[in-house]
């Protein structure tokens, strides 16, 4: 599945320009350590981090996607530095449990 | 004796969240045009990124060295900071000296050393209190065996 298509199944709404790449798993982690250790390539990241080195992480790790969630929204300078790497930023209202649901009901195992 | 493809040193200032993980980043764009294997990118980039990170967080200033040659990858990150008193309890999964400030932005979970020594096929660290410390780090581009 592409980002833009699990954006939109979602209902989410894309923060940055993104290069639409194919999805193949998923990762949820806050921390960095452990994302960029096991997040892989072609995955979506669910997280509540916000900074420039969780971007760094993610792109180091091969994700194409990020969801922040919670509604936290990340600062101008971050959004900069995820166009960069063209890697999908997004914002979900809910926590990451009630983001994973719809990950399941997509398919994602 | 392994032919050198390339070297090159990377200035890393302490306390710089803001350009933190671009010297990694960096790192694994020279790989990734040397046509390295995918695998050891990451490898490599994860030792980096962790080293990169360690610096910024705890050290005033490093050097991040990348050597690359027919064999092998090393990555060698010097730094000017306070020093590891106990290197094997540094080393401990979950053991971790990190701000509140650090552990609010999902750091400081005593991942970073472990990470390190993970990827690496060799992996030496040297510290001096109140001189700083040495991180050695070989990733072998062939594997044996």
């Amino acid at each position: 599945m592409k980002v833009s298509e699990l954006a939109q199944k979602t209902g989410l709404a894309a923060i940055n320009e993104y290069k639409d790449r194919e999805i193949e798993r998923v990762y949820i982690s806050d921390m960095v350590s452990d994302l960029i250790a096991s997040a892989r390539t072609n995955s979506v990241v669910v997280t509540l981090q916000t900074h420039k080195s969780l971007i760094a992480a993610a792109n180091l790790a091969g994700a194409a996607m990020i969801v922040i969630v919670n509604g936290r929204k990340p600062s101008e300078d971050v959004v900069a530095l995820a166009n960069r790497t063209g890697i999908g930023l997004f914002s979900y209202d809910l926590d990451s449990w009630a983001f994973a649901k719809k990950l399941v009901n997509l398919g994602f195992e | 004796m392994p032919e050198e493809l390339l070297r090159k040193t990377f200035e890393i200032q302490g306390w710089d969240f803001e350009n933190a993980g671009e010297r990694s980043a960096e790192v694994t764009t020279i790989l990734k045009d040397l046509d390295v294997d995918p695998n050891i990118i990451l490898r490599v980039g994860v030792v980096a990124f962790e080293a990169e990170m360690n610096v910024v967080m705890y050290a005033g200033r490093a050097t991040l060295t990348l050597v690359v040659t027919d064999d092998e990858i090393v990555v060698e990150v010097a730094d000017e900071g306070p020093g590891i008193a106990d290197i094997e309890l540094a080393m401990q999964p979950g053991y971790s000296t990190a701000s509140d400030e650090m552990r609010e932005m999902g750091f400081g979970y005593g991942l970073g050393l472990p990470n390190i020594k993970k990827n690496s096929d060799v992996f030496s660290l040297q510290s001096e209190v109140g001189r700083g410390t040495r991180l050695h780090s070989i990733i072998r581009l062939i594997s044996y065996g």
